[in-house]
Formats: structure tokens, C-alpha cells, sequence
């Protein structure tokens, strides 16, 4: 058992239901207890559907726990196949189905018989992996489905399309900016008259998954979802992959390089250096605005990133390479990925994080006392109470994550919107100085909330002048530099701290 | 379609609702010292802290006992395991009662909560409580019936004399200033309120003699109210409840009747509460509702509608508990026919897809649905209120009438206001 208040990543099934609904014409059958359909809530609420999500749930009650579902579970398939019609019909079990070791793959087969829709049954264990990786395999089971459908002479009659195209793998139901993001994606390769030959999961016919061959290449914006199906294809087919993420101006540039390699390995000439050049130096304002002078003060800016591996990774990445920022330590939730994480960012990284405890997130934060915090929802929470400022890379999320305008993180203009949100994460420029010069605007007693409490040893006395001094320090570094003067008056045995003790101490320590 | 009495009907149970375990969400507020313990899966937890929403964010007392693939094949001891986070929760919070809110993979694997409780409870030190609010059985507010009915065991018991006059104990969980109005009417009748279940701190549960008098508070307190007669010895008050000012009459009226007190002034406080209200119920005269059922608040609500001059066409209620809600289903038939509108059915364990097809046919002026259909139904040009807005607002008492008046009207009024929603006109 494990004590916990809060998790990053939801339960399997969640993960299969995002996949399951992003589809077109796809219904979803949870085999749950009453209440299990909250997915149905999250998707009516945060991406504001105004669709009745495609899923619902064949009730697990007290009489199915002391006979069995019988012919429920399969009454329910049908039914639901007859009230709409769905092209698929995805069962998926729950946390509990999964212990009542029904033989769902029996009612799988058995409804099969009747419905129009074909029937499959997820394949997740519900103790084993995350939301993000069950999101991942139902994926691939389902594009698996659909081409062992067609055939073993399948192989021998794909054509490639005539110009070049590419699948876009990934992007769904409940993802951050994800809409966004794929639209982006869209534009670039209009520019470089490259095709799209399929996007999936989202607003895709499963009967459509038999084209998936064509395309020349398969692009895999994030590694959580899409990664098993991409290797899936490359296997089967020999189709190459793209698991770059085209997030930042320098991985947009080396996912467009390695694009470009695959297709001139392919026979097509082409060069796509002029276009990164002139995006990135001319159309994005992200290269020309962290050249800026306004950008000077954010050098030597200290910063924390989290979130799910493929943002937090690049969000580093950016603001290492891009903007100047020292990345004190960058970590993910998704463990089963750490490998790969670490590889990315320990060389630039003082310390990488791996976990799933947002207690350990809390007190690592607020040890290292960072300017500004890159993460999720829950980063932002804590960043608040400890007075430090927080923008949202990575899901979890919640429903202002979701915007209405336009807001991608990929792609020249995902660029934009990453050096606005870092910029408006600091305090930057001229009310930066002005609070330090004037004393702040505040200047309130209050002690900002912190996780961790500062010093408080009843030896140490402030002198009224230096609590006065104190409070005149703008709020959100007072915490900062009253620990820092205790430490230094403990280091040296004194117990009163005076305005000079102060001032030893700010010399001392030159950083604050 | 005017039959003279009410019908029910009972359908598949494949309804949207919330699971039971989100009572915690009200209750560990209500009780302050309190600690709740959710001894489930991940699913649990991943609907808690999303229901939950910001709550989350506030340190709340409540955490999971998140149940890995350990404890399932039962490698791991349930009381070992059980005591160390327990222990941990007791150097870290210190409360006076931890609560253990079994679930459905409790129920599955057959974790014998109530066994292991109050052997640790000796150990630790600590009052364990051991509700079993799970979605097998139960739905959304019957969560908090679980743990109310749990609670009643745990208040002291002293022994009444022949002469005293039986104490009132009020159960059912409502923030304390709803509370504070609701005893200041019965006081004004010259009643005391001897204690409330539960009380705002564990360390002040009411004290329950046999022969006590207890009353109900919410529609969905079936197990509580059992609890108290069968295992308490106390004696039930069945009055409708204290929803609307109607209601709030009705409720105060039997518990006076009960104690032989003649009500005074009553009938005037009704009435100048509804003439307090005239704004809303203008908006409301002659409009059609539609209740898809999912907290159990359904009957009760729909009764004070109906006096407002609505019509219901249906009622969903997730479980229909006819004897304990025996006043509240006469005074909804009394107020049908007084009204002379039509009775409404009421649909047990609704089939939420079958309904949907009832509201196409229907068209009500407004259907009171959870968050799962409400915007896709606005979508398509049908006015919605989120149900569960009912059961997080104060809507008890004479003087919290308006609150679901505005609950109600704002749908109404809203889209009078938007003109970019009639796309018509722009």
C-alpha cells in the first residue's frame, strides 16, 4: 500500500479511453462499477465536447460479483452497437474488472458474433502500467487490428503516394494543447509541401488505419503516445520514424533535418535548410527576442522543470540552449521512461528527478529555491504557496489549460508561445530592479507560506532595524534572504541579528 | 397522462453519477479533527482529486491508501501495511478519528476492514471508523449515509429516565452555519436541538439514548435512519425535508407535532419566503423539468419545483427509498394535486440513453443532469443545471430557498441575456 495525496499519471484505463474516444466512431465499454465514468465528465468539461463522449460503462454491481456478468457485458456490446452504430467497440476493463478475473476476451469473442461493429478487448494491466502507457499500447493494438485485418497479402499490395507524406502519430483526447499542436504541425509541412497522409488517433475512421503504409515516414510529436506504434510500422513495414519532438527552435531544426534525411534517403531531393533559417530567424520572434536586451536579465536566472517526459525534456532543453537559464534540475513523472530522460538532460542538468511523489517535488523545491518553476498543475499549486512563480508545461492540467485561442508548444509558433509564457514566468526587467531599489510594493510582515519553514531556532533575535530592513526586502525573495542571513549569523555564533550582521551576510553571499 | 398517484418504474442502472467515495470531499470539512483514509486503487484516487478539483491543493485530510499489486494477491499483510500508514498519518496530522472508506476492490478482494479496525485502533490509539462507500452498491451522497450510519455507533449512550422528556438529534451533514438556521427556527417553536450527527468535531458526537427522537435532514440517509432504530433504540421523525420553504414547514410542523407543541407563526414565515422569491418564480411559472437522477436530492427538490409552478416530467433517483421518504412522496403527491399538474414518473435506477431519447421527445425548458451530459445537451439547444451543484451549495432551511431558485433560474436567465447564442440574430 501506498500512501498518497496526488498522482501525475491517472489509472490504465483512462489511458485507453482517451484513445478509444479520439477516434471517429469508436465506442468505448467500460467494465466498471457505478461512478467509473468520470472520463466521461473530464471530456464534457475540460475539452468542452459538445458531443456525448462514445463511452459507456456495463455496471459491475453485487449481483455480477456473485455471478458473473453472464450475458451483460455482452447485452451491452450489442445494444450499443445497434443504438450507434460504431465502426469499433472497445471493451476495457477497470481496476476492478481486472481482480474479478472475468473471461472478457470470451464476451469479446461471443458478442462479435452478432454485432455489425467489430469488437476488441483492451489489453492493459491495470497494476502494472500508467494512464500514459496503456494510452500507447491500445494505440498500436488497435492500428495492429485493423492491418492483420487486411490480410497477409497485404504487404505486397501497399503503394507509397506519389509525393511525400507523413503520418502524424499521437496527439489526443484530454492531451496538452495537443489540438494545437497537431495544427502547427500541419502548417510546417504545408510549407514544405510534404502531405499528410494519416493523423491518428484524432478524428480518424478506423477503417482508414489500412492507408496508414502509404505515408513515407511516420512523425511522433510525443514519445508517450504513439512511440510503440511507430516501431510497430517500422517492423512490419520498414517505415521510418521521426521521435523528435518539434519543440524549440533547435529541436524544431533537428527534426526537420532528420525529416529531410529520411526523404532524400528515399529518393526525393530536397533541402529544408533555408526554411529553418528563415523560420527561425525571421518568422519566429523567439531567436531575435532572447537576443534582445530585455532578455539580459534573465541570465543567471535558476529555474526547476517537471512533467511528463517529453515536455519537461525539451522545455530543459529550451531554456538552457535557448534563453540562458540555468536548469537546476529537470525530472519526470513517467518512470518507465527515465532512461531516455536522462539521456537528454543530465548534461546540462545539475541533478535529474525521477518520481511520481508530489511531497518529494514539494521539499525538493523548495530547497533549491528556484525563480521561476516549469511544470504541472501541481507545480503551479506548490509554486504558490511558496511565492515563486510557475508556468505550466505538461499534463496533468486543468480546464485553463485548455485555451480557446491559439496556442501550440510545437512547431515556429509554439516557439513564441514558450518564450512568452518563460518571460511572464519571471519578474523581470524594470520592475525587477525597481523592487530592489525601491523595497517592493509590499511590504507587509506576512511571511509568505512555505513548505519548509526557515530557521527558526529560538536563539536567533532580529533587532527591530533589521526585522524592519527585512521587511522591506520585496516578498519574493524575503523568505530567501532571511534564511540565508540566519545561516550565515548561525555560522558564526551570533544570536542578535543586527543591520550590519546583514549586511555581513549579503556580502558573503553575493547571490542574493 | 393526469394519473391521481405516483408511478414508479425502475430501469437498467446505466446512469452517470459520482462515485460514493466523493463524500469525503464534504465530509472531512464538516468534521475538522477528522482524517479520511480511501483504501482503493488508483481509479479511486484519480477520480477524487479531479471531483475534487482545488480542494486538492489545500492540504485536505483525506489521502488514498493506494492498493498495489501486493496487496491485491495478498502477498502483503492488510494490518501491516494498514498500520504503518496510519501511523504515519498520526505523526503527521494528528486527527482525532481516522476513517477508512472501503471500496470496490475492498469488497472484491475481501479486505476485512471492519475486523482489522479495531484491533489497530487499540494499537495506535486512534478511533478507526470503517465505511464501505463503494460503487457496487451505492451512489454519489449515499456515501455520506454509509459513514453517517458507521458514526452512529460511535456516540455515547446514556440512559434515559422515565420522566425526561426524549432529546433531538438531527442527522444528515450540512456546514454548520445552515445548521446554526435551521435550530434557531426550531428554537423559535420552543425545541431544542440535543445534537447533531455529525457534529463538527468527532470528539462532541451526540449523545443517543434509547428512545431518543431522530430526524432526518436528507433524502439519502436510508441506512443511517435504520441504524438509529434497529441498533440505537431511537425513534425515527418521518417528515419530508427541509428543502424549500415548503418543505422546511413540513419538516418543522411533524417535529413539533411529535413533541405536542402547536406550531406558531410558521404559516406566515412560509408565506413571506415565497413572496421573497416572486422574482424567480415569474421566471419559472409554466416551465417543464426534466431530473435524470444522480444524488438522491431528486424527490425533494422536484416537490418544491412543482409548488414553484413548474411541471416535472420525470424523475431519476438512483435508489428510491419509499419507506424512509414516505412524507416527502405524500407531500410531492399532496402538492401535485393541489398544483393539478401531473404527477411526474419516477425512474429508479435511470438508463441514461433512454432518457436522453425521453428529452428529445419532451423538450423540457430544463433538464438537472451531471457534468458528463450537460454540455453536450446545451449543444444541442437543451438548458442544463449541473446536479451536483445541488448537493455543494447550502440549500436547506426557510432562508436558503433562494439559493436553488438561483441554481435553477440561471440557465433560464442566462440565455435570455446572450444573444450570441441565438446565431441568428448576430
Amino acid at each position: 500500500m501506498k500512501l498518497a495525496y496526488w498522482m501525475y499519471a491517472g489509472p490504465a484505463h483512462i489511458g485507453t479511453l482517451r484513445i478509444a474516444s479520439s477516434f471517429k466512431n469508436v465506442h468505448a465499454i467500460m467494465h466498471a462499477p457505478l461512478g467509473d465514468d468520470y472520463f466521461n465528465v473530464m471530456q464534457s468539461m475540460l475539452e468542452r465536447e459538445r458531443d456525448f463522449t462514445p463511452v459507456t460503462a456495463s455496471i459491475v454491481d453485487r449481483h455480477v460479483l456473485a455471478q458473473g456478468s453472464k450475458e451483460k457485458v455482452i447485452n451491452n456490446i450489442n445494444r450499443k452497437d445497434k443504438e450507434e452504430n460504431p465502426d469499433l467497440v472497445v471493451l476495457t476493463p477497470t481496476c476492478t474488472s481486472s481482480i474479478l478475473q472475468e473471461d472478457l476476451a470470451n464476451f469479446v469473442t461471443r458478442a462479435s458474433y452478432e454485432s455489425q461493429a467489430d469488437v476488441l478487448l483492451a489489453d492493459v494491466n491495470h497494476y502494472r502500467i500508467s494512464e500514459l502507457q496503456a494510452a500507447d499500447k491500445t494505440l498500436e493494438q488497435i492500428v495492429r487490428f485493423y492491418i492483420d485485418k487486411e490480410g497477409p497479402e497485404f504487404i505486397s499490395k501497399i503503394t507509397k503516394t506519389k509525393k511525400p507524406s507523413v503520418n502524424i502519430i499521437g496527439g489526443f483526447t484530454l492531451g496538452f494543447h495537443n489540438q494545437h499542436d497537431i495544427s502547427e504541425l500541419k502548417k510546417i509541412f504545408a510549407e514544405l509541401d510534404i502531405d499528410i497522409n494519416l493523423i491518428i488517433p484524432d478524428g480518424t475512421y478506423v477503417h482508414q488505419l489500412k492507408d496508414l503504409p502509404r505515408a513515407w515516414l511516420n512523425i511522433v510529436p510525443y514519445r508517450e503516445t504513439g512511440l510503440k506504434t511507430a516501431e510497430y510500422l517500422n517492423s512490419k513495414f520498414k517505415i521510418p520514424y521521426v521521435d523528435e519532438t518539434p519543440m524549440g527552435l533547435k529541436q524544431i531544426a533537428s527534426f526537420l533535418r532528420q525529416i529531410q534525411k529520411i526523404l532524400v534517403s528515399q529518393g526525393w531531393e530536397c533541402n529544408f535548410e533555408e526554411y529553418i533559417t528563415n523560420q527561425t530567424y525571421f518568422v519566429s520572434q523567439a531567436a531575435w527576442f532572447s537576443r534582445s536586451v530585455d532578455c539580459q536579465n534573465l541570465i543567471g536566472k535558476k529555474a526547476v522543470v517537471f512533467g511528463d517526459a517529453t515536455h519537461a525534456a525539451n522545455f530543459a532543453k529550451i531554456l538552457h540552449y535557448e534563453m540562458g537559464i540555468k536548469v537546476i534540475w529537470a525530472g519526470t513523472y513517467c518512470q518507465y521512461d527515465a532512461d531516455w530522460f536522462k539521456k537528454e538532460v543530465s548534461s546540462f542538468c545539475d541533478e535529474v528527478v525521477i518520481t511520481d511523489d508530489y511531497n518529494l517535488m514539494a521539499s525538493l523545491i523548495a530547497k533549491s529555491e528556484p525563480d521561476a518553476i516549469f511544470g504541472t498543475q501541481m507545480e503551479r499549486h506548490i509554486g504558490k504557496r511558496m511565492n515563486i512563480p510557475c508556468g505550466v508545461i505538461s499534463s496533468p492540467v486543468h480546464i485553463q489549460n485548455f485555451p480557446l485561442s491559439y496556442k501550440p508548444f510545437l512547431g515556429y509558433e509554439g516557439s513564441n508561445q514558450i518564450a512568452d509564457l518563460i518571460y511572464n514566468s519571471f519578474t523581470l526587467g524594470m520592475e525587477d530592479h525597481l523592487l530592489e531599489i525601491f523595497g517592493g510594493h509590499e511590504t507587509s510582515d506576512e511571511e509568505p507560506r512555505g513548505i519548509i519553514k526557515t530557521n527558526q531556532d529560538s536563539e536567533l533575535k532580529w533587532t527591530q532595524d533589521a526585522h524592519n530592513e527585512l521587511s522591506k526586502i520585496p516578498g519574493f525573495v524575503r523568505n530567501k534572504v532571511k534564511r540565508k542571513t540566519e545561516d550565515f549569523a548561525k555560522k558564526n555564533k551570533v544570536q542578535n541579528i543586527t543591520l550590519e550582521i546583514m549586511y555581513a551576510a549579503k556580502e558573503s553571499n553575493s547571490s542574493i | 397522462m393526469q394519473s391521481k398517484e405516483l408511478s414508479f418504474e425502475c430501469e437498467t442502472g446505466n446512469y452517470h453519477t459520482f462515485c460514493p467515495i466523493s463524500c469525503v470531499s464534504w465530509l472531512y470539512q464538516k468534521i475538522e479533527d477528522s482524517f479520511f483514509l480511501v483504501i482503493g486503487t488508483k481509479t479511486c484516487g484519480y477520480f477524487l482529486q479531479n471531483a475534487m478539483g482545488v480542494m486538492i491543493f489545500a492540504e485536505p485530510r483525506y489521502a488514498m491508501a493506494e492498493l498495489e499489486e501486493g496487496d491485491i494477491s495478498a502477498q502483503l499483510n492488510d494490518y501491516e501495511e494498514l498500520k504503518r500508514l496510519c501511523l504515519q498519518i498520526k505523526k503527521d496530522r494528528n486527527p482525532s478519528v481516522i476513517f477508512w472508506i472501503g471500496t470496490c476492490t475492498t469488497e472484491i478482494i475481501k479486505m476485512d476492514l471492519e475486523g482489522i479496525a479495531p484491533k489497530l485502533e487499540g494499537d495506535i490509539g486512534i478511533p478507526i471508523v470503517v465505511a464501505r462507500a463503494n460503487g457496487l452498491d451505492y451512489a454519489f451522497t449515499q456515501g455520506e449515509d454509509t459513514v453517517l450510519a458507521a458514526m452512529a455507533h460511535r456516540c455515547p449512550k446514556t440512559i434515559l429516565h422515565a420522566k425526561e422528556k426524549p432529546p433531538l438529534i438531527v442527522f444528515g451533514s450540512i456546514p454548520d452555519f445552515t445548521a446554526k438556521q435551521l435550530s434557531l427556527e426550531l428554537e423559535k417553536q420552543g425545541i431544542k436541538v440535543d445534537g447533531w450527527l455529525p457534529s463538527p468535531k468527532y470528539t462532541d458526537l451526540p449523545d443517543i439514548p434509547e428512545g431518543a427522537y431522530v430526524i432526518g435532514i436528507n433524502p439519502f440517509l436510508s441506512r443511517t435512519a435504520t441504524t438509529l432504530m434497529r441498533r440505537r433504540k431511537a425513534k425515527l421523525i418521518n417528515a419530508p425535508f427541509p428543502i424549500g420553504p415548503d418543505g422546511t414547514r413540513a419538516w418543522i410542523e411533524k417535529i413539533c407535532s411529535v413533541y405536542g407543541v402547536v406550531p406558531k407563526g410558521l404559516e406566515e414565515r412560509e408565506l413571506e419566503i415565497w413572496n421573497s422569491l416572486s422574482d424567480h418564480l415569474s421566471v419559472l411559472k409554466n416551465k417543464s423539468v426534466f431530473f435524470m437522477g444522480d444524488n438522491l436530492l431528486e424527490i425533494s427538490i422536484a416537490r418544491f419545483l412543482i409548488n414553484c409552478g413548474m411541471t416535472v416530467y420525470e424523475i431519476g433517483i438512483p435508489y428510491m427509498d419509499k419507506r424512509y421518504q414516505a412524507a416527502e412522496l405524500k407531500l410531492l403527491e399532496t402538492v401535485c394535486h393541489k398544483k393539478n399538474t401531473m404527477m411526474p414518473r419516477i425512474v429508479e435506477k435511470p438508463d441514461n440513453y433512454n432518457q436522453i431519447d425521453r428529452i428529445y421527445d419532451l423538450s423540457p425548458d430544463l433538464v438537472i443532469t451531471g457534468m458528463a451530459h450537460a454540455n453536450p445537451l446545451e449543444a444541442r439547444n437543451i438548458h442544463t443545471k449541473w446536479s451536483v451543484e445541488f448537493t455543494f451549495s447550502q440549500i436547506h432551511g426557510f432562508s436558503n430557498a433562494v439559493e436553488i431558485l438561483n441554481l435553477v433560474t440561471r440557465p433560464l436567465k442566462r440565455t435570455a441575456k446572450l444573444e450570441v447564442s441565438r446565431l441568428t440574430t448576430i
